[in-house]
């Protein structure tokens, strides 16, 4: 079943399903209703960083060192999780400045520099064109290998074939073929090739499912699972050092160490990873799942591939199969045909994968940032002429794509043998982790000048070139290999291998640890000697500062000049097309309120700024700026103006932050006079209340009084007994009268805090004994029936005894007014509840409404409806107890009787208030009433 | 024979003065402690004039008035309302209900008697 | 605006913790010849920190301001 044609004819099935699905994704987004604005399809699209390298070179890589595959996943995780600071800033600014690739997000920041934007563009394509080479060798690999099946047979030497009939180079052409299909059919690139995203997402399922399969098959197929694998691999002599691999094999610690920085750095600056994170990115919200979805991703796609590596060990001993074919040598040597073409399917995706997306981003840069700003600056060419160049931007793009492509097979003709995948990924992956300075570095620090950034970047491309590339082409027989051994001209010091005499370390980390200084320490230091330009001072400002700023507020307020709407229409229609343009113009005539072409539009600097925006989104900020200066008569600002208008932006920012803090100030104040009025407003009305209460409970005893001495003043007829009772009532009534003054006289002072407190030991048992003993005489005229239920003895409480005997009187003359009026029953319970003494005074009467047990001890409040019920006191019984009880530290509440008749008033008063506690209160009263 | 005069009030002391000061004017007084005992007694004792409390527990006094007023066979029992509530509004309430009076506590023994005796001499 | 500062606080200190992780001396310690559940210790420590840090991010970024 694995014969070429059922191969190739699979490879071709599966390439035409990935445009299928891409057609489809295609076709959903132009109809609006994008098949990529989803974060699952975002993390899965993240993934095209597992390609050929990750799906054969893992294992290949595990089986010669243990772990030291690892960090090529753990670094970019420990990456993610700085992605909510650094990536959704750099987003933000992408989004903003319609960034269409890493060349023209650097160049941007250092003040739209052409010369910038290409030399990162020429490190990028040259770094990446060894990662390239890998993806053709591992296709064309497994290509190889499946066709000799049965048989296991290792492919033969590159160099031995003839061109045409390698492999590899029609693998280059049909991937070219397939990306230029896919990635060129809209021009615009700030704008999303949904059709790719969605089509790398699928293959990103594929290749973790085909890995998997693999995985589980020879773990638990061939072996007998993890235990067992590892139990083999313990027991072989040859594997039992990969099981604590540390120390040995890989350099160690260091090692270790750097490849997780350089994966750190990978994962944010390849070319592919940039276009799928930053570019392709829809809504900044999905990175929330991204953050976690990825990793995980990565975890799952790397369980397997130690039992793998171990398993082919054992399967295949002496070393005759390559580690790297593992993943796919394993099925095939167990007869399993199905599962061998599901991996040659799966490494296909990985592979392709990685070039349709690298490729396309590159191709972005060549033709952005490399070509266009060189072309346009020649008159010769006068291309400032021609009214349309869509055409051209597309042509120069498909062709960047295919040279790409070719330019990774050479390489893979020229170097592909000497090393294994994952030494050819690394050598990429240190080629794009010399874009680290100058983009980290123009995000965070405003300091860093285009000088800077073009010094780091020559310095540290310089090293890595003489470093990793010069070897690789030694190795390969290029250059003579003496230059390795002796050094160059017989210099011993300056061996690649050995920089400076800096030996013991692997060749990565040792060329890492040199370029990255030579990087950073080039960037710091010219930026840091050299003055900034004004372009370069305002990119710097509008990138670093990019949340602290409105988005309008952007680039518009740095641009001085003449220009007129029709040029730029033009311009617009050159590289868009008619009909982008016109829509460009429609949309800033819509935000602007204004009907386009019937309202002409005014070409003042925020026009111009987003002209200029759209344009960058198609040719990239540096040959877009190059285009509108131009087109309009522009004054060219000086570096003091720039910095005035920066100055005055943050001043801005800062009044704005001000006034916005002031205006909710005055909400939170405004609200709160609000409430404060409400409060007065209700508490009038218990005011008028109250005064209408205390008017009746003043009047009714006056009533009797009045009444009865006029009786006496005119009546002679009255008998000395009837004298005497009348006169008895009078003074009865007189004492009521006199009752209520003073409570109405103790809610005065209790309110204004004026009230003297003693404090003594007070003998709760001794309170009540006194205070029932009082009352005797009411309860008997009343016929209430009194159970009391007091402990022998109790702790004192300390307090102001009067006050507290207040209380419990007020409680007491409140159950006799409100007990059963036939069989009245209190009861008055004292007990030590933890560190306070709980007195409770229960009576049979109606007790409370239920809802009423709060506000029964508010001022002026009294139980019932005051129109049915006549009300029984002045309603400042209860508050005055609680002001009371509350001041000694305690709690008074009402709860329904255990019977469930009458109502149960509790109060606490704690044991031993410590006397520091009474003096701060204390204090805390006089200061108040000074302060009055 | 005696006029007959129904005292409706929950206020003990006040009602012992009452009941005394229309004894002596020569009325036959009988007292009801609250609205609902009042509305009874407004039945079987039929008085000719009812003292009339207004803040009772239950039934008020503006209730005990209105059913008063309800009922045809009661239309010619005068109803003096009393009460410690003197405002503006209590008394027109108190009057639109059907009340004769509206007499504000503390009130003048003489006056209240003179009132009242004005009151039952036109029936 | 807090929350931002905060979720972005939190991930800064998950980065860390995953660096103090995956290196010397963290790793010198499961670096051993013994086995956890049939599985090589550093193998299975590696897998499992790096899960737990997942399953940590997870919960940061995942949580509402």
């Amino acid at each position: 079943m694995l014969q070429g044609w059922v191969v190739v004819a699979t490879s071709f099935a599966y390439l035409g399903l990935l445009f299928a699905i891409a057609y489809y994704a295609d076709r959903r987004a132009d109809a609006g209703r994008s098949l990529i604005a989803n974060p699952y399809i975002y993390a899965l699209s993240l993934a095209v960083y597992a390609t050929a390298w990750t799906f054969y070179g893992s294992v290949g890589r595990a089986a010669s060192d243990g772990v030291g595959f690892l960090p090529i996943y753990i670094g970019p995780t420990l990456m993610i999780a700085l992605w909510w600071v650094v990536m959704r800033k750099i987003l933000r600014i992408s989004k903003e400045h319609r960034i269409t690739s890493l060349a023209d997000f650097i160049a941007s920041r250092y003040g739209k520099s052409a010369l910038l934007g290409g030399v990162v563009t020429v490190i990028a394509v040259i770094g990446i064109v060894p990662y390239i080479s890998l993806q053709l060798k591992a296709v064309s690999n497994s290509f190889t290998i499946v066709l000799q099946y049965p048989a296991i047979v290792m492919p033969a030497k590159v160099g031995a074939v003839p061109v045409l009939q390698d492999t590899a180079l029609w693998v280059a052409l049909s991937l070219a073929l397939f990306t230029i299909l896919f990635g060129t059919r809209h021009l615009y690139s700030a704008e999303h090739h949904e059709g790719m995203v969605a089509a790398i997402a699928f293959e990103s399922l594929v290749k973790l499912l085909a890995f998997v399969a693999v995985g589980v098959f020879v773990t638990y197929g061939v072996y007998g699972g993890f235990g067992d694998v590892f139990a083999r691999a313990a027991a072989d002599p040859e594997l039992r050092p990969l099981l604590t691999p540390l120390e040995g094999v890989a350099g160690g610690y260091a090692s270790w160490a750097w490849l997780t920085i350089l994966s750190m750095l990978a994962i944010m600056f390849l070319p592919r990873q940039f276009q799928v994170t930053v570019i392709e990115n829809t809504d900044e919200k999905h990175l929330n799942k991204a953050i976690w979805l990825f990793p995980l991703y990565m975890l799952a796609i790397n369980l397997f591939v130690l039992p793998i590596a171990f398993g082919g060990r054992l399967h295949f001993p002496g070393g005759v199969v390559d580690a790297d074919t593992f993943v796919l040598t394993i099925p095939m040597a167990e007869r399993q045909e199905l599962l061998a073409l599901l991996v040659f399917v799966g490494g296909l995706s990985a592979a392709t994968g990685m070039v349709i997306v690298e490729t396309i981003a590159l191709s972005t840069m060549v033709c952005n940032d490399f070509l266009m700003p060189v072309l346009l600056r020649m008159k010769s060419l006068r291309l400032n002429e021609r009214t349309d160049l869509t055409g051209l931007l597309l042509g120069i793009r498909r062709g960047a794509i295919l040279l790409i492509l070719l330019l990774g097979y050479l390489y893979f003709r020229l170097a592909g043998e000497a090393y294994a995948l994952v030494s050819i990924g690394l050598i990429s992956f240190a080629a794009v982790a010399q874009f680290a300075p100058a983009a980290l570095g123009g995000i965070f620090w405003k300091g860093g000048t285009r000088r800077g950034a073009l010094a780091g970047l020559a310095a540290g491309f310089a090293i890595w070139s003489y470093t990793l590339l010069l070897p690789a082409l030694a190795r390969s027989g290029w250059l003579p290999i003496g230059l390795l051994e002796q050094g160059p001209f017989g210099v011993a010091l300056l061996r690649p291998l050995q920089l400076f005499g800096l030996s013991g370390l692997d060749q990565i980390t040792h060329a890492m640890l040199w370029s990255m200084i030579a990087n950073l320490g080039a960037y710091v230091l010219v930026s840091l000697s050299g003055p900034q330009s004004a372009e370069e001072h305002r990119q710097a400002s509008l990138f670093v500062d990019v949340f602290r700023r409105s988005p309008e507020a952007g680039g518009a307020r740095f641009w001085r000049g003449t220009a007129s709407a029709t040029d730029l229409h033009n311009l617009l229609a050159r590289f868009l097309g008619v009909a982008a343009a016109d829509e460009a113009f429609r949309e800033y005539a819509q935000r602007k309120g204004l009907l386009w072409p019937a309202q002409a539009l005014d070409a003042d600097a925020e026009f111009v700024h987003h002209v200029e925006t759209q344009l960058a989104g198609a040719i990239g900020a540096s040959s877009a700026r190059i285009m509108v200066a131009s087109a309009v008569k522009e004054e060219a600002l000086t570096l003091e103006e720039v910095r005035k208008i920066v100055d005055e932006a943050s001043q801005v920012v800062m009044y704005s932050h001000r006034l916005e803090q002031k205006s909710r100030e005055l909400e939170a104040a405004s609200t709160e006079l609000r409430a404060a009025n409400e409060q007065l407003k209700e508490l009038d009305r218990l005011k008028d209340d109250f005064l209408s209460t205390v008017t009746h409970e003043l009047r009714t005893p006056l009533t009797s009084i009045r009444a009865f001495s006029e009786i006496l003043a005119r009546d002679p007829k009255v008998d000395l007994e009837q004298r005497r009772r009348f006169l008895g009532i009078i003074a009865k009534e007189t004492e009521r009268l006199t009752r209520l003054i003073n409570q109405v006289l103790d809610l005065a002072k209790v309110e204004s805090g004026r009230a003297d407190w003693s404090e003594t030991a007070v003998d709760l048992r001794e309170v009540i004994d006194d205070t029932v003993g009082a009352m005797s005489q009411v309860f008997k005229e009343r016929n209430v029936r009194l159970e009391l239920q007091l402990p022998a003895k109790v702790p004192p409480v300390t307090g102001d005894l009067d006050r507290i005997i207040q209380v419990m009187l007020n409680l007491l003359s409140n159950a006799v007014k409100f007990c059963d009026p036939q069989h009245g029953r209190i009861g008055v319970t004292l007990a030590e509840q933890g560190s306070a003494l709980r007195v409770e005074v229960c009576d049979n009467g109606p007790g409370v409404l239920p809802g009423d047990e709060k506000i029964i001890f508010d001022k002026f409040v009294q139980a019932g409806d005051t129109l049915t019920d006549k009300p029984q006191g002045s309603g400042l019984g209860l508050y005055i107890c609680r002001h009371i009880v509350e001041h000694h530290g305690g709690r008074i509440w009402v709860q329904r009787a255990p019977d469930g008749e009458g109502a149960c008033f509790m109060f606490t008063l704690p044991i031993e208030r410590s006397a520091v506690e009474t003096k701060t209160k204390r204090r805390r009263h006089g200061e108040e009433s000074a302060d009055r | 024979m005696a006029k007959k005069v129904l005292i409706v009030d929950d206020e003990p002391n006040i009602v012992t003065a009452l009941e005394y000061l229309l004894a002596q004017s020569g009325y036959q007084v009988k007292v009801a402690q609250n609205g609902e005992e009042g509305l009874e007694l407004v039945g079987s004792f039929a008085p000719d004039l009812v003292l009339l409390d207004v803040m009772m527990p239950r039934v008020n006094g503006y209730e005990v008035c209105r059913r008063i007023r309800e009922r045809p066979e009661w239309q010619h029992v005068k109803i003096v309302m009393l009460s410690a509530r003197g405002r503006e509004v209590e008394v027109s309430k108190g009057l639109s209900l059907g009340a004769d009076l509206y007499v504000v506590k503390p009130f003048s023994n003489t006056e209240l008697v003179a009132q009242i005796g004005g009151l039952l001499a036109g029936t | 605006m807090h929350g931002f500062e905060k979720k972005g606080q939190r991930m800064v200190a998950l980065c860390m913790l995953g660096c103090l992780l995956f290196n010397f001396p963290v790793l010198a310690l499961f670096n051993v010849p013994a086995t956890f559940l049939g599985v090589p210790v550093l193998y299975a420590y590696i897998f499992v920190a790096w899960g737990l840090l997942i399953a940590l991010m997870a919960r940061v970024a995942e949580k509402r301001d």
